[in-house]
């Protein structure tokens, strides 16, 4: 038997990726776990293994393809099946035709299997003759009345068939004014192209359609595709969703950067890079402990706020892929040293493009740091669903008043801007003021960070 | 005060102060409205609190105190030979009533309604003439019909006060105990009346000119009810009409028509509960464009509006079940149209509960009721001989039913018979009203042990496993 290999659920919620490159040719054997494919998904590039030992029947993708989750990649041959259990077959371009159908050669499947059977039922369900008044709640049924809709003629998701208030609101939406029809019944289950789950598009008034550019000028048009296009979507729900405040101060880093110089070379020895960004990782991470509302998520559905009581700090790394977040894992159990080896292996996985789901998923914090590249500083877009985001911008040494009026001197100190982005829905300025002077204390007095972390 | 052709302003008059009325009355008020009650009862509450429901309750309550005091015995329990104080009995009942009526006179006044004792006729569509009350003529807004409904006479029979031949009213007087008492009706009153005499000692015979009590109530319910009260009763005379009756000073002779034996009999006293009629007339509905049917029933839509756009009419007067629960929702919807809100009577499962011992309630759609329209659904049991509940409490005698969609699942009817039925169809009625699936029953958590759980195991029933009863072999 033929082994149609599908495209992996590969968790996270990426139900798509786009084919890199496809490592095997068709009638190529191939062993159980071998590479045969490169898949980029929104967050990661991974390499796809065969399910099977045996060989490679048939190939239903090319490179640059976007394929979802269930799709059909290949076809393999299990060993000792058929044919294939003959030394290297050399195969004619027509046998080749032959386990091909031609329509299926184009064809672009477009949904996961399954689909076919819902088409089938959703049919039947609609025959179906429906009896008694519509399933409704009594608060639904007036609700219905309120807006002058006849509940009769709206299309029901509920079980049962029942009539949601949802379905009455979208129903009114639709229709944009009451009812005067005379009603005709729905069908018991909703509609099958209703059953496909939709992606819930972000609040908010829609943007009104572009121009076109063509007739200014020529343009360009590059497709969004896999980080790029993540990053839109994420963004935008994002600064949609999370009323954004930023607050800003500076912190003096003169004894902190004594104090990395001194050991730089004995963590680079060791395999690691003590980066500022190692330095303010730890210091969030002891901050967190004191502040746990910035290490939450708002449900706003429940009307809860989720505290998490793991310390996962997300930072931001510029690849040439795009802005991608790994994620350093318990950054409150591990030691300057490790964070450092660590942040270094994990940015490097991440740039060549390497990095796993893993690594890319479960942050609680995210810290940006656009110091190396420059800046004042900056009010970054918070890490949906996290509640806060720190920004790091670029350190200075600068002329700072030491003393009081009257008895001063002007002395240089390695001034660092910093910014704490906050979800006001679940934190206020005054948290936040406090929050960002206990980063500032640990940063500005590396002593203490030590013994309070 | 102003006497004389003094005419009261208000938003709304309400025609009628039992539960329609003065459900209706309540809510316009709470909506902000002004509103005038007028009632010739002292107070409201109307027949349900003085002549109906809450009497007979308290009366059927103490008689099922009576039967589970003499049925101790059996659990090792004994008490003294039982004594009825007829006098206490009526002061108890009447204590009953008083309380609840003075809780009804203060709710009144406190929502600022003003409450006239008298009779309103209406004059016009925005005017009542009121009799036997100081402000004698009343504009209105609006007006709200709730003018209730009146035991069926026989034809030969009055009902005089003190009586020998009795309404639901006079018999809840509770003159005496009759040693023979005719019963003509097997429907709501008349089991229950007819039970609390009984159990108080009276031979009580019943005639149904129907081939079952209860009619209109699934037969599987209505038969534990029938044994018991072959038992209670001194006989039980289906297909059974009454041609003649005749009172004199010391009793009423009755000739019968139908499955009866003797066909001439002597009784002490006889209830009549042979349905009710509308009270819609002589209240000047032929002043106004308000039309009733064939039956004296007052027509109106599903926001209880009658044909005459400013007057709507809720309760018994406007027909349907005659029921005080369903009078109130009634009274709020008008109540809500009238202040401008989209209400409408729009439900789906209306209960009623026979409170004989034992009890029987049922709400939406009866098995009958689906055999008649052809409609396809499933029907559970669950026997209260598998219910730890009833079996300990010795009554184990009673079912639950559910009547369900086999398609969707759906819940479309309960049906209870047994103690504490009245209790239990709470939950019946909102799941039918959720458009809940039996597995949204099956799934919910009753509390073991008690009466209720067999709603759940009934649910179960129809999942395939229900957890006190095996399955259904398929």
């Amino acid at each position: 038997m033929p082994v149609e290999f599908k495209l992996p659920d590969l968790g996270e919620g990426i139900h798509e990726g786009e084919i890199i490159e496809v490592l095997v040719q068709e009638g190529d054997k191939v062993e159980d776990g071998q590479s045969v494919l490169i898949v980029e998904t929104d967050k990661a590039t991974a390499e796809v293994p065969s399910p099977v030992t045996g060989s490679v029947k048939e190939i239903k993708v090319k490179a640059g393809q976007t394929v979802r989750v269930g799709e059909v990649l290949m076809v393999f041959l299990k060993q000792g099946e058929g044919e294939e259990e003959k030394a290297p077959p050399p195969k004619t371009p027509e046998e080749k035709r032959e386990t091909r159908p031609p329509e299926e050669k184009e064809k672009k499947a477009e949904a996961p299997a399954g689909k076919a059977e819902e088409v089938t039922r959703g049919t039947e369900a609609e025959k179906r003759p429906i009896e008694g008044p519509v399933p409704a709640a009594p608060s639904t049924r007036r609700l219905a009345r309120e807006l002058g809709i006849d509940i009769n003629r709206v299309k029901p998701t509920g079980t049962g068939g029942r009539v949601t208030p949802d379905d009455v609101r979208a129903f009114a939406e639709r229709a944009g004014g009451p009812e005067t029809e005379i009603p005709s019944r729905p069908p018991l289950r909703k509609e099958t192209e209703e059953k496909i789950p939709r992606e819930k598009p972000p609040e908010g008034p829609e943007a009104p359609p572009l121009p076109q550019f063509e007739r200014v000028g020529q343009v360009e048009r590059i497709p969004l595709r896999s980080v790029r296009r993540t990053t839109a979507k994420h963004v935008a729900i994002a600064w949609s969703q999370i009323p954004h405040v930023t607050h800003m101060d500076v912190a003096d880093l003169t004894e902190l950067e004594a104090f990395r110089r001194k050991y730089k070379e004995q963590v680079v020895a060791q395999g690691g890079n003590l980066s500022m960004t190692v330095l303010a990782i730890k210091a969030v991470a002891a901050a967190l402990k004191k502040f746990p509302l910035f290490n939450s998520s708002i449900d706003m559905e429940s009307e809860e706020i989720i505290i998490k009581h793991y310390h996962n700090i997300g930072f931001a790394v510029d690849t040439d892929r795009g802005l991608l977040v790994p994620v350093i894992r318990d950054v409150d159990c591990k030691s300057i040293f490790d964070l450092a080896v660590e942040l270094k292996e994990l940015t490097e996985r991440v740039r060549q493009g390497k990095a796993s789901n893993e690594d890319l998923s479960g942050g609680t914090f995210t810290i940006t740091n656009v110091g190396p590249m420059g800046g004042t500083g900056l009010s970054p877009i918070i890490n949906y669903p996290e509640v806060a985001i720190l920004g790091m911008a670029q350190a200075r040494l600068q002329p700072v008043v030491a003393g009081d009026e009257k008895n001063y001197e002007i002395v240089a100190r390695l001034m660092l801007p910093l910014s704490i982005t906050f979800d006001h829905r679940v934190l206020d300025g005054a948290e936040a003021a406090r929050f960002l002077n206990m980063i500032i204390e640990f940063l500005e007095d590396p002593e203490k960070l030590f013994i309070m972390s | 005060m102003v006497m004389g052709e003094f005419t009261q302003e208000t938003d709304v008059l309400v025609i009628g102060g039992g539960p329609g009325g003065y459900a209706a009355a309540f809510r316009a008020a709470d909506l902000g409205m002004d509103v005038t009650m007028v009632e010739a009862d002292a107070g409201p509450g109307g027949v349900c609190l003085f002549r109906g429901c809450i009497p007979s309750k308290t009366l059927l309550y103490v008689t099922e105190l009576m039967h589970d005091a003499q049925r101790a015995s059996e659990m090792g329990i004994s008490f003294a030979d039982l004594k009825i104080d007829l006098d206490r009995l009526r002061e108890w009942k009447d204590k009953v009533v008083g309380r609840l009526a003075k809780g009804l006179v203060e709710l009144t006044k406190r929502r600022g309604i003003l409450y006239l004792q008298g009779k309103a006729t209406l004059e016009d569509e925005n005017h009542a003439r009121v009799q036997n009350s100081g402000s004698s003529h009343v504009r209105f807004k609006h007006a709200i019909i709730a003018t209730g409904s009146s035991t069926r006479t026989m034809a030969g029979a009055q009902f005089e006060p003190g009586g020998r031949i009795m309404d639901s009213t006079g018999a809840l007087e509770l003159a005496d105990i009759p040693e023979r008492l005719l019963v003509v009706g097997g429907g709501f009153v008349g089991l229950e009346i007819g039970s609390v005499y009984a159990s108080l000692g009276s031979k009580v015979t019943l005639v149904e000119n129907n081939g079952q009590l209860m009619p209109g109530i699934d037969r599987d319910l209505s038969k534990p009810l029938a044994s018991r009260l072959d038992a209670l009763f001194k006989s039980i005379h289906y297909n059974t009409n009454v041609t003649s009756i005749e009172e004199d000073d010391s009793g009423v002779n009755v000739i019968f028509d139908g499955a009866i034996e003797k066909k001439t009999q002597r009784f002490d006293r006889v209830l009549a509960a042979i349905g009710r009629v509308p009270n819609s007339q002589g209240i000047g509905l032929e002043n106004t464009k308000v039309t009733v049917n064939e039956r004296g029933f007052i027509v109106v839509d599903q926001q209880r509006r009658t044909t005459d756009e400013k007057i709507f009419a809720v309760g018994d007067v406007t027909g349907g079940a005659m029921l005080a629960h369903k009078a109130m929702h009634e009274g709020k919807v008008a109540a809500e149209v009238i202040s401008g809100m989209p209400s409408a009577f729009d439900f789906q499962a209306v209960p009623a509960v026979l409170y004989t011992d034992p009890q029987i309630a049922v709400c939406g759609l009866s098995e009958e009721a689906a055999k008649k329209r052809g409609r396809n659904v499933k029907v559970t049991r669950f026997p209260w001989s598998a219910s730890g509940r009833a079996v300990s409490m010795g009554v184990p005698q009673g079912m639950t039913k559910m009547i369900i969609d086999p398609e969707t699942q759906r819940v479309l009817g309960v049906g209870i018979v047994g103690r504490e039925a009245g209790e239990m169809i709470s939950e019946g009625v909102l799941a039918i009203e959720m458009g809940a699936l039996a597995e949204d029953v099956g799934l919910s958590i009753h509390p073991h042990p008690t009466l209720s759980e067999s709603e759940e195991e009934a649910a179960e029933a129809f999942l395939g496993s229900s957890t006190h009863i095996l399955p259904q072999k398929r």
